[in-house]
């Protein structure tokens, strides 16, 4: 799967820095995956990656794709030009992804109409380059009647 | 018996700046205005003190959020404390004053100068974006840490993350605008009888349903204003209290809560903030109740934290806040729990968590003027939006 969407007109945007525990998160896109930390000890998902499992402790927390599926847990559409060109209205959601209850991403929602957006909406993902980053985006699910 | 720390601390001085948008004078001298009006306010002279702390220290990348730090504050004022500190991290705007409590009753210092300066407008006035989320005078081609898992989606802005909350609160809870804009119209309603606030011209309801919106459902007067300010306060244990011009003020009891939200990491369905945590830890150190309260000054970088804090001191049940705010009658002067009485950080001006402390000070002291809520002499303080504190204050 390449589920990569453009933006041809949009000013470019900061980027996350990049170091060995979020490079997986912010780059998996290049394969077309998401890739969520998870605890190889426990298997709990968490997000923001970090070294360690946060539930069980365990040291050995591996990138792991997943269905890059969710529902909109909630979300807010920006109306306010932060910076000159910033192209708005857009939506800002937190996804609570279909592997775990509580497993938000944070993330704009894109390819629909932003008041076609709304709570439990069900979304995936697609992924939007700049340089070397793939930043994670959601989508509505094709043919759901969102 | 365990002693509090707080318990061992009288607040005995506090001081502010002009607000300016943005101010003439320069953001050092903003601070030592604010400093030396505390220190004089708590009977002593800048020998006397032997504590300074900061909130969040010097952020020296023009964007006037923290312009100020202990050590040029400590030389500008000619201060020789034993104890320095300051912190980004932690307790956020309460975070200083909770380490003023420790450092003070661990017997590290007597009397501790804590401050608060922002620059904001002027470092706007220069670059527009300097407000943007690591803003600065130029924008840093990437972001690290908490902040950039928010900037790459151009939530650029506390805006837009404090927007997705309110949305689930409404939600939830059914909560309307109407309701929301409620604190907002009573902190103008405040303003207007403080002559150091900002914005000072009363809104109506329909004012506020008519003012832009920013990232819904929050609206343009959701959110504070940036300013040019410096607070202070003086910090003293209970046995150097000197003789001066203002009862010492108790701290009956603090709170404390802290998450992931400021590393990224978000639980819970996003109704509620850890201030709940803080709201806790405070009334279980005190034998009070929120209905002993006078007053409330609670944190309101956007409204709907406000609702949200509310509810986290309990003096709201889950979703109840909104009902309780609507129409401004229970939060205005002469209701049963008059809110932001300095118009806070909405018309007041952010002066980041210190304006409030500051105004709890001026009511316990029956300094608030036109905007005196008679007989004061318990209220509550709440500050923080991703690291959350809380103090009881009396005069009792």
């Amino acid at each position: 799967m390449r589920n990569w969407i453009d933006e041809p007109d949009a000013p470019a945007r900061i980027l996350p820095g990049l170091d060995d525990i979020n490079r997986p998160y912010w780059t998996g896109g290049a394969d077309g995956k998401l890739l969520i930390a998870r605890c190889a000890s426990c298997g709990t998902y968490q997000h923001p990656p970090f070294s360690r499992c946060a539930s069980c402790g365990g040291a050995d927390v591996v990138p792991t794709p997943v269905s890059g599926r969710g529902r909109i847990k909630s979300f807010t559409v920006n109306r306010q030009q932060w910076m000159p060109d910033l192209p708005v209205p857009f939506v800002f959601a937190a996804v609570e992804l279909d592997e775990q209850v509580g497993l938000y991403v944070l993330a704009n929602v894109v390819g629909c109409p932003v008041e076609a957006v709304d709570f439990d909406m069900p979304v995936e993902v697609c992924f939007l380059q700049q340089e070397d980053v793939f930043l994670p985006m959601f989508t509505p699910v094709s043919g759901s009647d969102a | 018996m365990t002693t509090h720390p707080e318990k061992l601390v009288r607040i005995t001085g506090a001081g502010q700046s002009e607000v300016g948008r943005p101010s003439k004078r320069s953001a050092l001298a903003l601070t030592t205005d604010a400093c030396a009006a505390a220190i004089a306010s708590a009977g002593l002279t800048p020998a006397d003190i032997d504590g300074l702390v900061t909130y969040p220290g010097l952020i020296a990348n023009g964007d006037g959020m923290s312009p100020v730090g202990s050590t040029e504050a400590m030389l500008a004022l000619g201060l020789q404390p034993t104890w320095v500190a300051s912190s980004t991290e932690g307790h956020a705007h309460m975070g200083a004053i909770i380490q003023a409590i420790s450092a003070i009753a661990s017997g590290l210092c007597r009397h501790v100068l804590v401050f608060r300066t922002v620059a904001q407008a002027s470092a706007r006035a220069e670059v527009s974006h300097a407000g943007i989320i690591g803003g600065g005078r130029t924008v840093a081609p990437r972001t690290w840490g908490g902040m950039s898992w928010l900037v790459p989606y151009n939530a650029l802005s506390a805006a837009t993350l404090y927007g997705l909350y309110g949305n689930a609160y409404f939600r939830k809870y059914g909560a309307r605008s109407e309701q929301l804009g409620a604190i907002a119209v009573n902190s103008r309603a405040m303003a207007a009888l403080n002559p150091n606030a900002i914005y000072r011209k009363p809104i109506t309801i329909d004012d506020y349903l008519a003012s832009r919106l920013i990232s819904d459902p929050l609206r343009l007067y959701d959110c504070d204003t940036h300013i040019d300010g410096s607070t202070a306060l003086v910090l003293s244990h209970r046995d150097a209290v000197r003789e001066g011009p203002n009862v010492p003020i108790r701290i009956e009891a603090m709170g404390m809560g802290i998450s992931g939200f400021g590393v990224g990491l978000h639980t819970g369905d996003f109704t509620e903030m850890p201030a709940r945590r803080a709201g806790d830890m405070l009334w279980s150190r005190t034998d009070l109740t929120p209905k002993d309260l006078d007053f409330a000054q609670i944190y309101d970088g956007f409204s709907i934290l406000t609702l949200m804090w509310l509810e986290a001191l309990s003096i709201c049940g889950p979703g109840e806040a909104a009902a309780f705010v609507e129409g401004g009658s229970r939060i205005g002067l002469t209701g049963e729990l008059p809110l932001n009485t300095s118009g806070g950080q909405l018309s007041a001006g952010r002066f980041h968590g210190y304006g409030h402390t500051y105004e709890a000070c001026l009511q316990l002291w029956n300094k608030g003027g036109a905007r005196q809520v008679q007989g004061a002499r318990t209220g509550v303080v709440s500050n923080g939006g991703f690291g959350y504190g809380c103090l009881l204050l009396t005069t009792d």
